[in-house]
């Protein structure tokens, strides 16, 4: 995969968490994603297309999306309610927001879809795409969480 | 110019969560009177039913989204001259450009603090 996608999600995802969030995610070594591994209990996905076409997802642990909602939101959420999905999308949003602004800005143009989200114990996001996945993990203080993206550039005809 | 704290501030965002996170950060800002809408519909029955001094709306929104509120804010005599800030994730300039054409009075790309928030009302403020 072309190492500026996971650059670009890679700074987004921290951008947003930091701005938002008031945290600080440390981010671990890409690698491709294999089965039974990268698993999170919230997800929000969104599709990608344009000159480069996929889709990007981020899967908290509940531990990790409890504390950066609870920091959006300066209240204290204990448990995954509306709240937690509402934030995911909307995290899912400003982080592929902002890795396309800095694509655009290398001259690739990518349009986002509307995310989704999905919750429930330690499940794991497949790519209708059915491409390769590269998986950036990321450590916070409460838990872990995964950047799993899915991506190619779009052959000219 | 004086920037009125006071002022009555709409936030329109179909994400009941994202209304939530704007309210706190206009309230870290000093802001105090703030009203709500989930999209351009319900903005448009609230700024008819109630004095609103400042729009800060979302883009991406279902039924009516952040582009076609603010043509209908320009495009009725009594709102047209509302300071308008549009909210986006998409830094994207073509959209940019599309929103300045509408005639936004600013913008803010997502993410963004209490104090960029702060500065931009005071900017649009005090560019009328």
């Amino acid at each position: 995969m072309d190492v500026r996608f996971i650059n670009a999600f890679l700074e987004g995802t921290i951008n947003v968490l930091k701005t938002m969030a008031f945290i600080e995610p440390k981010p671990g070594k890409p690698y491709l994603k294999k089965d039974g591994l990268a698993k999170g209990d919230v997800s929000g996905i969104i599709g990608l297309t344009g000159m480069a076409t996929g889709s990007m997802a981020l899967s908290f642990s509940e531990k990790s999306i409890l504390k950066i909602v609870s920091n959006m939101l300066g209240e204290d959420i204990k448990e995954i309610n509306g709240d937690i999905t509402d934030a995911v999308g909307e995290i899912t949003n400003m982080v592929s927001g902002v890795a396309r602004k800095n694509l655009e800005s290398l001259g690739l143009n990518i349009l986002g879809a509307i995310p989704t989200v999905v919750s429930g114990k330690s499940h794991s996001v497949s790519h209708v795409m059915g491409g390769p996945s590269i998986i950036i993990p990321f450590e916070t203080e409460d838990g872990p969480f995964v950047v799993d993206i899915c991506m190619s550039m779009v052959k000219k005809k | 110019m004086e920037i009125d704290k006071n002022m009555e501030i709409l936030v329109v965002d179909d994400f009941a969560t994202m209304r939530k996170v704007i309210k706190n950060l206009l309230k870290q800002a000093g802001y105090k009177n703030i009203t709500e809408a989930e999209d351009g519909v319900a903005a448009l029955t609230v700024l008819k039913s109630q004095k609103i001094n400042f729009i800060i709306s979302d883009w991406n929104m279902p039924n009516m989204n952040g582009l076609e509120l603010l043509k209908a804010v320009r495009a009725d005599n009594e709102l047209s001259g509302l300071p308008f800030l549009m909210v986006t994730a998409e830094g994207l300039k073509e959209n940019i450009v599309q929103a300045v054409k509408a005639g936004v009075s600013n913008y803010i790309i997502k993410p963004f603090t209490a104090e960029v928030l702060s500065e931009k009302i005071e900017k649009t403020v005090k560019s009328l």
